[in-house]
C-alpha cells in the first residue's frame, strides 16, 4: 500500500502543475514567485487545518467542528485583546491553542469514553460552538480599530521574505511529517485506522489515540482561530462558515481514505494547495467566484472516485467504528 | 413481570410483555419528553396554547420531517445523505429558472420533484455503482448542488411565484390544519408502512445490520440503496416545493444547514446512526419535540443561533445519556 502513496501524490502534484500552466497561459503574472507566495500564504490556514483533520480521519473519525472551533477561539482571543491590549502575543497564542485543545478534548472524550460516533459528536459541537460565539459576543463584531497593532501585525510580520503565517504552516508541515513517520504516536495513529483490532493486540489504546487526534485537530483549529482573526482583523459569529467542508475536501482530494489508515502529510498539503490555487485563480481568469463551491464539490467527487480505484481492496466502512469486518459489497 | 423466585437456573417462559417493552422503549421516553416540553411551554408563555400559534409552529418541522423519514430509511440501511439541503437549493433554483420561462404551478411542482429525483439518482450512482462511501460523496454533492445554484443565481434571487403556487406552503386544508401538515401526515404513514410492513422495509433493516449477510440471503443490496437515495432526493424535492412556496422566493442560500437538523431529527427519533435499527413513529415524535422546542424558545425571544445550541445539546445528549446510564448501571451491578 505504501508504494502507491507516492504515486498518488505525484499525480496530484502533476494536476496542480497542469492547472498552474493553464492559468499562466491566460495570465502569466499568476506564476510569479511573489504571487505564488501570496497564494501559499492565503492557503496557510487551510493547510494547518487539513493536517489536523488528516490525523483525525486516519483514526477513522471525522471532525466537522474545526471551523466553529476556529471561530470561537478567534472571537475569544479578539475579545481578550480588546479587554487587555497589553497582553503579549505569545500569551495570546498559548490561550488560543489551549482553548482549541480543550474543545478538541470535548469531542475526543465523547468519542472515547461514551463511544458516540464522531460524525454525530462533531455535528453537535459544531452548532454548540457557533452558538456560544453568539452568546459571548452578543452578535457584535470586533473590528480592526479595536484590536491592538501587535495583535493584528503578528501573522503579517515578514521573516526571510515570507509572512509569519506562512512560516507557521511550514513549521506545522515539517512537525507533522516527523510526527507521523518518526514517533510512536504517528505510527499508532496509522495502526488504529488501518486495523483497530490488531492495534488493540499490539497494545495501543484505540480510544485514547482517537482522543489525542481530536486534541491535535482542536489545538490547530485554535491556533488558526487567532491567525485568521488577526490576519483579516475582524471577528464575528460567522467567520469561516462552512470551512470544515473545505478542510475535509482538502483531505479527500489529498488521497486520505475516509475509511481510515491510508493517507500522508504530503497528500493533505497538496490537497489544500490544490483548493488554494483554484480559489485564487478564479478571479484571475475572469470566472465568477460563485463557481468556487461547485468546483470544489466536483474536485471531491473526482478525487474520491479516483482514489477508490487505487485502494479497491479495502472494504468501505462508513460510520462503523469497529466490529464489522467488511462494509458494502460491489 | 415473570416469576423471579430464587432458583438455580430460572428460564422465563416468555420474554417481557409487549406492553412492558413499549413502555420502556425509546419512543415512549421521547413522547414523555415531548409532553413535558409542551407543558413547560404552556406555563412559560401565555401565547403558546393558541390553535393558530401551534399551527404556525408546525412549519418549524414539517419540511424537515418529510426529508427525515426518507433519511431515516437511508441511515437504517447504513448510508447517509448530507446533500439534502443543497438538493433543496438546486430544486428551488430550477423552479425559479422555469418561472422565468413562464412555467405555471403544475410545471413548477413537476420540475421541483424531478430535480430532487435526479439529484438523488446522482448520489445513488456514485454510492451504489461506483461503490464510494456515501459520506464523502454527499459532502461533495453538497458543495456541487449548492454551487450550481450559486452559479445560476449569484447574489440574486428569483421572485414572483404565481399565487396558486403559494397553496403548498401557505394554504390551509381546514381551519388551522395546513397543507404541509397534511403532506407530513401522508408521508409519515407511507414511510411507516414501507419500513414496518413491507419486504422492502425488512430488507432495509437487514442491509443495515449486515450488508454481506443481506446479499447472501438474496437481497439486491445495491438496488435497495439506489431506491433509498432516490426517495431521499424526491423528499428533498417535495420539501423544496413547500419551502419555496412558503418563502415565495429563491436564494442560493436557501435551507442552509438544514441537513444537520434533519440528521438530528432522525437520531433523536432513536435511529441508530450506525444503521440497523430505528422506527418511523420515533422520527414523528422527534419532529414534534424539535418543533416544540424551537417554537417555545422563539416565543421566549431566544435568537435562532442560541436555539441551535439546544439542538446540538439535544443531539449529543440523547445519545450520551442512555450510554452514561448503562455505564452507571453496569458499575452498580
Amino acid at each position: 500500500m505504501t508504494r502507491f502513496i507516492p504515486v498518488r501524490e505525484a499525480i496530484l502534484a502533476a494536476a496542480i502543475l497542469v492547472l498552474m500552466i493553464l492559468i499562466a497561459s491566460r495570465f502569466a503574472g499568476f506564476v510569479a514567485p511573489s504571487n505564488l507566495a501570496n497564494v501559499f500564504n492565503d492557503t496557510a490556514p487551510l493547510i494547518i487545518l487539513a493536517l489536523g483533520q488528516m490525523v483525525v480521519i486516519l483514526t477513522r473519525c471525522i471532525d466537522l467542528s474545526v471551523a466553529a472551533n476556529l471561530a470561537l477561539t478567534g472571537m475569544a482571543v479578539a475579545m481578550i485583546n480588546v479587554a487587555m491590549p497589553g497582553l503579549p502575543i505569545p500569551v495570546i497564542l498559548v490561550i488560543a491553542i489551549a482553548m482549541g485543545a480543550v474543545m478538541g478534548a470535548i469531542n475526543g472524550i465523547l468519542v472515547w469514553k461514551l463511544e458516540i460516533p464522531p460524525i454525530v459528536v462533531t455535528l453537535g459541537t459544531m452548532t454548540i460552538f457557533r452558538g456560544i460565539i453568539f452568546l459571548i459576543s452578543d452578535g457584535k463584531w470586533v473590528n480592526s480599530h479595536e484590536m491592538s497593532p501587535a495583535f493584528t501585525g503578528f501573522p503579517r510580520a515578514e521573516f526571510l521574505g515570507l509572512p509569519v503565517l506562512s512560516w507557521i504552516a511550514v513549521a506545522c508541515v515539517i512537525g507533522f511529517a516527523i510526527m507521523m513517520s518518526r514517533t510512536p504516536l504517528g505510527r499508532s495513529i496509522f495502526a488504529v485506522g488501518g486495523n483497530p483490532h490488531a492495534a488493540v493486540y499490539t497494545g495501543i489504546n484505540v480510544g485514547k489515540t482517537q482522543f489525542v487526534a481530536f486534541v491535535i485537530s482542536g489545538a490547530l483549529a485554535g491556533l488558526t482561530g487567532y491567525l485568521w482573526v488577526s490576519r483579516f482583523a475582524v471577528a464575528y459569529v460567522d467567520i469561516a462558515g462552512g470551512f470544515e467542508l473545505e478542510v475535509v475536501a482538502a483531505c479527500v482530494i489529498g488521497g486520505i481514505s475516509i475509511a481510515g489508515g491510508v493517507g500522508s502529510v504530503g497528500g493533505a498539503v497538496l490537497g489544500a494547495i490544490f483548493l488554494g490555487v483554484v480559489k485564487n485563480a478564479l478571479p484571475v481568469v475572469n470566472i465568477s467566484p460563485f463557481w468556487q463551491l461547485a468546483i470544489s464539490g466536483s474536485a471531491i467527487l473526482i478525487a474520491v472516485a479516483f482514489n477508490a480505484r487505487a485502494g479497491r481492496t479495502k472494504g468501505r466502512i462508513i460510520l462503523k467504528s469497529a466490529e464489522t469486518p467488511t462494509g458494502g459489497t460491489s | 413481570m415473570t416469576d423471579t423466585s430464587v432458583q438455580a437456573r430460572h428460564v422465563p417462559d416468555r420474554l417481557n410483555t409487549r406492553a412492558y417493552r413499549t413502555f420502556r422503549s425509546w419512543e415512549a421516553l421521547l413522547l414523555a419528553v415531548a409532553i413535558a416540553i409542551f407543558i413547560i411551554n404552556s406555563f412559560a408563555s401565555p401565547y403558546f396554547l393558541s390553535a393558530w400559534n401551534l399551527s404556525d409552529a408546525t412549519f418549524n418541522f414539517t419540511e424537515k420531517a418529510m426529508i427525515a423519514f426518507a433519511m431515516a430509511l437511508l441511515i437504517i440501511s447504513g448510508e447517509i445523505d448530507l446533500s439534502v439541503a443543497s438538493i433543496i437549493a438546486l430544486a428551488s433554483t430550477a423552479m425559479g429558472l422555469a418561472l422565468q420561462y413562464g412555467a405555471g404551478t403544475p410545471e413548477l411542482v413537476v420540475i421541483g420533484l424531478t430535480v430532487g429525483l435526479l439529484c438523488g439518482a446522482f448520489n445513488a450512482v456514485f454510492v451504489t455503482v461506483l461503490g464510494l462511501p456515501s459520506i464523502v460523496v454527499t459532502i461533495g454533492t453538497m458543495s456541487l448542488f449548492r454551487g450550481i445554484s450559486f452559479i445560476i443565481l449569484g447574489d440574486d434571487a428569483f421572485r414572483g411565484y404565481p399565487a396558486s403556487f403559494s397553496w403548498f406552503g401557505q394554504g390551509y386544508i381546514y381551519w388551522v390544519f395546513t397543507v404541509e401538515m397534511l403532506l407530513f401526515v401522508i408521508i409519515a404513514v407511507i414511510y411507516g408502512v414501507l419500513l414496518h410492513k413491507t419486504n422492502f422495509g425488512r430488507a432495509v433493516y437487514a442491509i443495515g445490520n449486515n450488508p454481506t449477510g443481506a446479499l447472501f440471503s438474496g437481497i439486491r443490496v445495491q438496488r435497495v440503496k439506489f431506491i433509498l437515495f432516490l426517495l431521499t432526493g424526491l423528499m428533498s424535492g417535495v420539501a423544496a416545493v413547500c419551502l419555496t412556496s412558503r418563502l415565495g422566493s429563491t436564494r442560493p442560500s436557501i435551507a442552509t444547514g438544514m441537513e444537520l437538523e434533519v440528521v438530528t431529527m432522525v437520531v433523536l427519533g432513536g435511529v441508530n446512526i450506525l444503521g440497523g435499527s430505528g422506527s418511523i413513529p420515533g422520527v414523528v415524535i422527534a419532529a414534534f419535540v424539535m418543533g416544540l422546542v424551537t417554537f417555545g424558545l422563539g416565543l421566549l425571544n431566544v435568537p435562532g443561533i442560541v436555539m441551535s445550541i439546544f439542538i446540538g445539546l439535544l443531539l449529543i445528549g440523547v445519545i450520551a445519556l442512555p450510554r452514561l446510564w448503562a455505564m452507571y448501571a453496569a458499575r452498580r451491578a
